[in-house]
């Protein structure tokens, strides 16, 4: 039976980690089950947690007046889901909800970061695996917004 | 109603003539999605199979409005059915969304480069699609599901703009049934309620099931994307020589005279379409050319 320790020194956020650092990092996660149409996390709401997606599907929502929630970004098996927990203020800037039975490792962000200042080695591998993420999501997020497909190819 | 002139039915040196339009009747139109169509044609007169390669295009000529190279969507294997799927968007094209069954068009082609369905057998095969460069693809797609034996691993990764966006979709979930094809679309944004993928393109590519090894990759889409979406074939380890990219350009001759296409050193009309990525890759960064 696969226990939090190999799960998460399989996945491919955490590849490379050392193993005493992997070990900090399980001590601070715990497995979690999200049934379709549930939200996981609301924009606003206070940041702690980061999610490692194992089955299922997320959608990741903004509100906008008069025209509801439009899905920015759909997440799953193999994705992260969530940063907020890493940046001041630590408050969630989208809605995030699970459009299929979702499973995934929760880290709970707090945690995290109590580790991370102490050990700055293992906030540094933090900060690079985070900081590939978000630059893949913002340049995902410039190419939506060229609406490329609104002219011939 | 598009008028078009006397068939020519004695003028053999004209027949040879590339410049020359053949007429071909409008048998069906088909509304894909709320700007794009398709079109179904048959030659006038003689009966007379149409024969091409998937890749190929054909210059259209609506009667008094103009010409455009068009990329031909159907299937290579029906010679008896001309297919191009196009967007109304320019003057031509807006003038051809306007016809209907009966109507006739001047075709001349198929001309141009096709995609590399020979150095595609016997390895996995990746098509990469946005927007309507689906269309394109379609008739690569159509060969290599009739004939699925030659090849490894088929994947198909489709980006577009919205739900309402997506082209040949009925097709597109026929195809996601069979247990032969592995077919992916994303699109770019979704109300609430879709339970699809919302997302670009480039983002399938890291997880989609192929041997980056021994995979070759047909691109065709908007070059900004095609750019991109090389990156992340390279990333993934796609050989370069192995990835296969579409242009277009405008295109006015269709035969490499006139020069309009001229991309650089090549005319995209007649050494393209289709190009080996390395070829052009330098030339997709500069937007002077």
């Amino acid at each position: 039976m696969e226990n939090l320790e190999s799960i998460l020194a399989e996945h491919p956020f955490f590849q490379g980690l050392k193993e005493d650092h992997l070990n900090l990092i399980v001590g601070c996660a715990s497995n979690v089950r999200f049934d379709a149409g549930k939200y996981i996390l609301r924009e606003g709401e206070e940041a702690n947690t980061f999610y490692l997606l194992r089955f299922g599907k997320v959608a990741l929502e903004l509100v906008t007046p008069n025209k509801g929630a439009i899905i920015i970004e759909t997440l799953d098996q193999g994705d992260i889901l969530g940063w907020s927990w890493l940046i001041p203020p630590y408050m969630w800037r989208f809605d995030a909800k699970a459009i299929e039975l979702t499973r995934a490792i929760a880290i709970d962000g707090k945690c995290l970061r109590r580790k991370v200042e102490a050990d700055h080695d293992l906030g540094y591998e933090i900060m690079k695996r985070f900081s590939e993420l978000l630059s893949k999501r913002f340049e995902a997020t410039r190419f939506q917004l060229l609406d490329m497909y609104g002219n011939r190819p | 109603m598009a008028t078009v002139p006397e068939v020519r039915s004695e003028a053999t040196a004209e027949a040879v003539n590339p410049m020359n339009p053949d007429p071909f009747v409008i048998r069906r139109v088909k509304r894909e999605t709320e700007d794009t169509f398709t079109v179904e044609l048959e030659p006038q007169g003689a009966q007379k199979d149409f024969r091409f390669a998937p890749g190929q295009f054909n210059m259209i000529y609506v009667y008094g409005v103009g010409e455009i190279p068009i990329s031909i969507s159907g299937d290579p294997a029906d010679t008896k059915r001309l297919v191009h799927t196009t967007r109304a968007v320019g003057t031509v094209t807006k003038a051809m969304d306007k016809l209907r069954r009966g109507d006739v068009l001047g075709i001349r082609g198929p001309y141009g480069i096709p995609w590399p369905i020979d150095k595609a057998m016997g390895q996995d095969v990746v098509f990469v699609a946005g927007g309507i460069g689906l269309a394109p693809l379609r008739p690569a797609l159509y060969h290599v599901v009739t004939h699925r034996e030659r090849f490894g691993k088929v994947v198909l990764l489709y980006g577009t703009r919205s739900p309402a966006d997506i082209l040949f979709r009925e097709e597109l979930e026929n195809w996601r049934a069979r247990f032969d094809l592995d077919v992916y679309v994303t699109v770019d944004r979704a109300m609430s309620g879709w339970k699809g993928n919302v997302g670009v393109v480039t983002n399938m590519i890291p997880k989609a099931p192929f041997d980056p090894r021994n995979a070759v990759a047909m691109v065709c889409g908007p070059e900004v994307m095609m750019r991109f979406t090389a990156s992340e074939l390279l990333k993934r380890g796609v050989d370069q020589n192995s990835i296969y990219v579409s242009m277009e350009r405008n295109m006015k001759c269709g035969i490499g005279l006139c020069g309009h296409c001229q991309f650089g050193p090549v005319f995209i009309c007649k050494d393209g379409p289709v190009f080996p990525y390395p070829q052009i890759k330098d030339m997709l960064l500069k937007w002077e050319i």
